[in-house]
């Protein structure tokens, strides 16, 4: 389970999260919506002990993340993976060699790695495209290449920075499917999105930040007209 | 294993940098490998010297026999005295025979009667030299008195300003390693800025991202050691004539010099190249520790 309690996180002067309390139970798919600057990233980032709370307190099943020494992140980081925006995949490296880092860094053997890998390719519809380079990819490919490195180490939490931002609509559909197909074995995911029809079709439970503060929890929740970009917020106050 | 691949890889994608590397760690091995086997002749050469008779005493052609015994007998009663061995004309000479015994022209020309008796003095201590000195120039029939210690004191002198020297030398141009290392490892870890970002973000561990660095150090060190290596052998082979001549007389290198296809050489040779191989892993391993401690910290 993971557990936000009073959680504030500011950069000087500038509050990019102000006390959050949430609890997320394991084997849940929620949705984190926002405007850019809500807090999204912030609290995805807090996670996975990127950054750390100026105040509160977050757990991860026994885990307190205040109290967890520096040596020890990479533990959390194999129990939490992260999808980026970005893919954030070694571009000297083909589609098997990044995925197999997810297992590499646990230390698996080589036909483990070469079992897992392809398995994990096979789920993701890239078997085929396992000897290519990421600059011979397609975003969507790419952001698939990096679900897959993200899941084939076994996470019980996936968390996943506006995965779909940088994809056409039947891509971004694609990849969902995915995180779905992952989440229906007991994973849990956190995604954070822009993505109004998809937070509105599928119905799961959607926690909304606006200016760093948790404005509502849903369990069926939907992209409000509320939830407005921080140009039409701007737009309007002024 | 996989870090030492990872290792050879980084090495691989930017070969100038390597060579630098490896050309500084080669002239700091090359240098070290030298001043070794120098400071490891003289300590042979020294502990020869120093095994030796420490006084020798030369007689002149008319001494009677008599007097050498009675010298003996009071040398002996001293209670200073390890050893004393007499050494006749004609024991000189087939001394000197043994000696040369590969240019017969120095041999036709010698004959026992040019050659002096000579009494081989071994004192308990040095410092018993002095006392002994004068009971010798006193005995009749002495016409010179050669001290080994004059040839040890220099010989003490040399070794020192050789271990000073090659010491210093050695310790600067390592220094001098250790830092283009570090440099070097430091460049590349700022290149691969990004793809530690995220290895640190999939979760590896501090160790998997430090270890091919920490490898590729060693590695720089280890391949310099075996050019130098290479090198040296060549030098060695080269001038293999001349120091069997030179310095075969000396036991233990003899042995060495004298069977290079033997147990005793091929074993100092892989010493040898082991341990310049272990210096050299050691220089890398430290520049790229300083680096990695630098650079990378989690």
């Amino acid at each position: 389970m993971i557990r936000f309690e009073h959680v504030t996180k500011a950069y000087g002067q500038i509050r990019a999260l102000h006390d959050v309390s949430v609890d997320i139970q394991d084997g849940e798919f929620v949705f984190l919506i926002g405007p850019s600057g809500a807090g999204k990233t912030t609290f995805l980032r807090l996670l996975i002990r990127d950054i750390a709370p100026s105040r509160g307190t977050i757990c991860i099943d026994s885990w307190n993340l205040g109290t967890l020494p520096r040596s020890s992140v990479y533990l959390l980081r194999r129990k939490v993976g992260t999808v980026f925006q970005d893919f954030k995949l070694l571009s000297d490296r083909t589609v098997f060699e990044n995925v197999a880092l997810g297992l590499e860094i646990r230390g698996k053997n080589d036909s483990e790695i070469e079992r897992d890998v392809m398995r994990v390719l096979t789920l993701v519809k890239l078997g085929e495209k396992r000897h290519l380079f990421p600059q011979q990819m397609s975003a969507g490919e790419l952001q698939r290449t990096s679900i897959a490195r993200t899941i084939v180490g076994g996470p019980s939490v996936i968390l996943a920075d506006e995965p779909t931002g940088n994809l056409d609509p039947d891509t971004a559909w694609e990849i969902l499917e995915i995180l779905q197909q992952v989440n229906s074995l007991g994973t849990t995911v956190i995604m954070a999105t822009h993505n109004a029809g998809i937070v509105n079709d599928l119905k799961k439970r959607t926690i909304a930040l606006d200016r760093g503060s948790m404005v509502s929890d849903e369990a069926k929740g939907r992209y409000h007209t509320t939830h407005k970009t921080a140009a039409a917020r701007h737009k309007s106050e002024a | 294993m996989k870090s030492l691949s990872t290792a050879w890889k980084h090495m691989r994608r930017s070969p100038y940098q390597a060579m630098a590397a490896i050309l500084t760690m080669f002239l700091t091995l090359l240098l070290t490998g030298i001043f070794f086997l120098a400071s490891s002749a003289s300590y042979f050469i020294l502990q020869y010297f120093e095994s030796k008779p420490q006084i020798t005493v030369f007689f002149t052609d008319k001494v009677d026999e008599s007097e050498v015994t009675k010298l003996k007998t009071i040398l002996e009663a001293t209670g200073k005295i390890t050893s004393l061995k007499y050494v006749s004309k004609d024991e000189a000479l087939g001394i000197y025979r043994e000696q040369n015994k590969h240019d017969p022209l120095l041999l036709e020309m010698v004959t026992a009667d040019i050659l002096p008796a000579s009494l081989e003095v071994s004192a308990t201590d040095p410092k018993y030299l002095g006392d002994l000195e004068p009971i010798i120039k006193q005995a009749q029939g002495v016409e010179e008195v050669v001290y080994q210690k004059d040839v040890v004191d220099t010989l003490i002198s040399w070794t020192n300003a050789i271990r000073l020297v090659g010491g210093s030398l050695a310790g600067l141009l390592a220094l001098d390693s250790i830092l283009i290392v570090t440099t070097i490892i430091g460049m590349k870890i700022a290149l691969k800025k990004q793809e530690v970002e995220i290895l640190t973000l999939v979760g590896a561990s501090p160790w998997y991202i430090r270890a091919p660095f920490l490898l590729e150090g060693g590695l720089y060190g280890v391949m310099s050691a075996c050019v130098a290596s290479i090198l040296i052998g060549g030098v060695i082979l080269w001038m293999y004539p001349m120091l069997l001549t030179f310095l075969g007389v000396i036991p233990a290198i003899g042995i060495l010099l004298g069977n290079p296809t033997g147990v005793p050489f091929l074993m100092a040779t892989l010493g040898f190249v082991g341990g310049l191989a272990a210096t050299g892993f050691l220089l890398g391993t430290i520049g790229s520790f300083v680096a990695v401690s630098r650079y990378l910290r989690f």
